[in-house]
């Protein structure tokens, strides 16, 4: 039971690294009904630009500011040269534009900043806690602890931030309909620049602890991978969605990796490892045919 | 008038005579064509910008020193970014230009090198994986293009499986080893030749395989703290290593009972994970340093003179750089050995570079005076040997740079090579090839 405990835990906490990623899909997606397809791009990206403002001679606390202001640069020129061409395009275009957006970050960033492997060092060492290890023998990181803090306190952030501000508002009435928004006065330019400003930002958080943990490399771009699941279970529009979604997408998976392949071997024979790969696609895949629009997702009705 | 005209016709005696001198002199000019589908973008790039860098720049210092035999060397990169599909769409753009006078394709690949298997055999092009790739294809009476040179992924692991013998008293009966493998091709390749270890050797072999690209692997480490096994052999390559090395930190894992292949053995593996790879090993066909010769030699000549491939030059003497810069003197002495028997100072054509690929015989006086002592293991091959050796050495990452531990250490051939060779075998039945008979061949 124990061991069943410590595969739980390591999954939960896992998962909120996928939601980290989650949610930047789902800040672009709240505001603009864009699928931003480069987000993995982004957590790439800003990754990258950390350890490069730190080669250059930054320290940690300034290489994150810049690495910010690279992002909201970015997030500016998104908006300026791709999405205000395509202000009311249908969704699929939005989304292309994204693909195109992504595979442009892919190779833009390793051709500013190089693309070796580095390490980035954040202060935090990836290591059992001790007293959690003695008494319960029972593995729990304190990397892990740390970045689901982050994580649920970016999560209250932005739920506040969309609930009870005028920006927040504008966001959600973007999000609903572009023409009627703009109707009303809502500057849509603006607005898209700064949601995809948060989303760099969100980005950036993800970027670091992801880096730290599996070093700045073109790797992170998968990254997004893990976050499709969440999103499709958590809904594409709720930010707790994101964070509930990678919870049982963590947890789910990690289970599954340790319990269905000795089952499946002692049917079939063989050996039925590396299912974590697929089985939370299967996962999302059964939960869309019952809950298409995800657990905390907005169900879509249309008047006929 | 007439003077003017006179002067011309002279001018354009004297430019026709010099052109006429040129164009044949141009036409005599023998080159070697190396077509490179190489990656140095994408999810696995920095491993790849070291180790083309490294072979580039062998073919550079050649040049330098006035080619094989008088022969240049020319080449051209496409870039796969260690997709299949795009490496095959690079090797049908080049192949053409190669097919006149080919030097060894080298594709850092084994998911390339399985694509190009049949194609390069149709095309008559030698297909280099050293240290990658279709481990039956030892077997050159089936394989006669394709050359897994200098090691294998079997005899890598029977070798990793003697190491760890000979630190236990020359007996693993009762221990418990973990294989962590990339669940592909690659990752699979070496399994058969760890059951078979595992069955002679009476040790307990727990198989667990991590999901593509491997940048999360709590589960797999998990499970490998519940088994508490005496080693863990990792068969990973790109973000898999650094993940597994953290991850084992984080688990609690002793990183000097982690044995990782060649391709979990490079800077790129260690150096990001800081601390956490103190201590931790891994096999290699090549040592690291600048303190050998050549590579000394290499970073003098070609960078002193400005024709270097690598614009950070503290890649020069990584792993993976010296690894190109192997790869790159066994393709070249091949060429040299063909010239040895078809016509010095002549350019090669597929067939004869095929040969010269299955006749090497690298020994330890030719790599003195190459300057690459201790660089690689010697190399002789054959018609039914493509391998050539079958030797690594185990290295240590102290902190800040891999230390060899072991001399040259040979896996278990009597063990090892009739697993392949049935499987060439079966390969051979299933596609209705007639094996050549190398014992005739020979002969003659």
């Amino acid at each position: 039971m124990q061991f069943f405990f410590e595969v739980l835990i390591g999954g939960l906490l896992s998962g909120v690294m996928y939601s980290l990623v989650a949610l930047g899909f789902v800040l672009i997606f709240k505001a603009s009904g864009v699928f931003n397809f480069a987000q993995g791009a982004m957590v790439y990206f800003a990754a990258l630009s950390v350890v490069g403002c730190m080669e250059k001679g930054a320290p940690l606390w300034l290489a994150l500011i810049l690495a910010f202001g690279i992002m909201t640069l970015l997030g500016i020129a998104t908006e300026k040269f791709v999405l205000r061409k395509m202000v009311n395009q249908p969704p699929i275009a939005l989304f292309m534009a994204t693909i195109g957006l992504s595979f442009f970050i892919d190779g833009f960033a390793p051709l500013l900043w190089g693309n070796e492997v580095r390490p980035l060092d954040i202060g935090l060492v990836d290591e059992p806690i001790p007293w959690i290890l003695d008494s319960y023998n029972i593995v729990v990181s304190k990397f892990d602890l740390v970045a689901a803090g982050l994580a649920l306190a970016l999560v209250a952030l932005l739920a506040l931030f969309f609930q009870y501000t005028r920006v927040g508002r504008a966001l959600r009435a973007v999000a609903d309909d572009h023409q009627a928004a703009l109707s009303i006065g809502i500057p849509l330019q603006h607005i898209w620049a700064l949601v995809w400003a948060v989303a760099g930002f969100v980005a950036l958080v993800a970027g670091m602890l992801w880096g730290s943990r599996n070093g700045v490399q073109f790797a992170l771009t998968f990254t997004a991978l893990k976050a499709l699941p969440v999103l499709i279970l958590g809904g594409f529009t709720s930010v707790p969605g994101a964070i509930v979604g990678g919870l049982i997408i963590g947890a789910s998976e990690k289970l599954a990796e340790i319990y269905i392949p000795p089952v499946l071997a002692g049917w079939f024979g063989g050996n039925f490892g590396g299912i974590e790969g697929w089985f939370p696609y299967v996962m999302a895949l059964l939960f869309l045919l019952v809950r298409p629009e995800g657990l905390f997702g907005e169900k879509h009705i249309d008047r006929v | 008038m007439i003077k003017q005209f006179k002067q011309l016709a002279i001018a354009s005696s004297v430019a026709a005579a010099c052109l006429g001198a040129a164009i044949p002199a141009a036409q005599a000019a023998e080159e070697q064509f190396f077509m490179l589908p190489s990656y140095r973008v994408g999810p696995y790039g920095a491993n790849g910008q070291s180790f083309y860098g490294g072979f580039i720049d062998y073919l550079s210092y050649v040049n330098q020193k006035g080619g094989i035999d008088g022969v240049q060397i020319t080449w051209e990169e496409c870039e796969t970014e260690y997709n299949n599909a795009k490496g095959v769409e690079c090797y049908e753009r080049m192949k053409s230009k190669a097919q006149k006078a080919p030097g060894p394709i080298h594709t850092m690949s084994t998911g390339i090198s399985y694509a190009l298997v049949d194609k390069a055999a149709a095309d008559k092009l030698p297909l280099a994986m050293m240290g990658y790739g279709l481990t039956s294809a030892v077997d050159g009476s089936v394989f006669p293009w394709a050359f897994p040179l200098v090691t294998t992924y079997q005899m890598q692991a029977s070798a990793i499986i003697k190491f760890l013998k000979d630190k236990n008293a020359g007996s693993l009966a009762g221990k418990k080893i973990v294989y962590l493998y990339h669940d592909s091709a690659y990752g699979k390749e070496p399994i058969l030749a760890l059951e078979a270890e595992s069955r002679l050797n009476k040790f307990d072999l727990v198989q667990i395989p991590v999901a593509h690209p491997g940048n999360e692997q709590g589960a797999q480490w998990q499970r490998i703290r519940q088994e508490k096994p005496d080693y863990v052999i990792m068969w990973g390559w790109g973000v898999m290593n650094m993940t597994a090395i953290k991850t084992a930190q984080k688990m609690g894992f002793p990183r000097d009972r982690m044995i990782g292949s060649w391709w979990a053995g490079s800077e790129e593996d260690t150096v990001p994970a800081g601390d956490a790879a103190k201590g931790y090993m891994s096999a290699t066909w090549n040592v690291a340093g600048k303190d050998v010769p050549l590579i000394a030699d290499i970073e003098k000549t070609v960078y002193g003179a400005g024709k270097g491939n690598l614009k950070d030059t503290s890649k020069l003497g990584t792993i993976l750089y010296n690894r190109g810069v192997s790869a790159a003197v066994l393709s070249v002495e091949a060429i040299r050995a063909a010239q040895a028997k078809h016509g010095k100072g002549k350019a090669m054509n597929g067939e004869q570079v095929r040969w010269g690929l299955e006749n090497l015989n690298i020994t330890e006086a030719r790599l003195k005076q190459i300057g690459a002592t201790g660089l690689l293991p010697d190399v002789k091959t054959s018609c039914d040997n493509h391998e050539g050796s079958g030797k690594v050495k185990l290295q240590q990452w102290d902190g800040a740079k891999w230390v060899v531990l072991t001399d040259w250490i040979e896996g278990n051939k009597q063990l090892i090579h009739p697993l392949f060779q049935a499987d060439a075998a079966k390969f051979a039945k299933e596609k209705g090839i007639t094996p050549r008979n190398c014992a005739a061949e020979a002969k003659k």
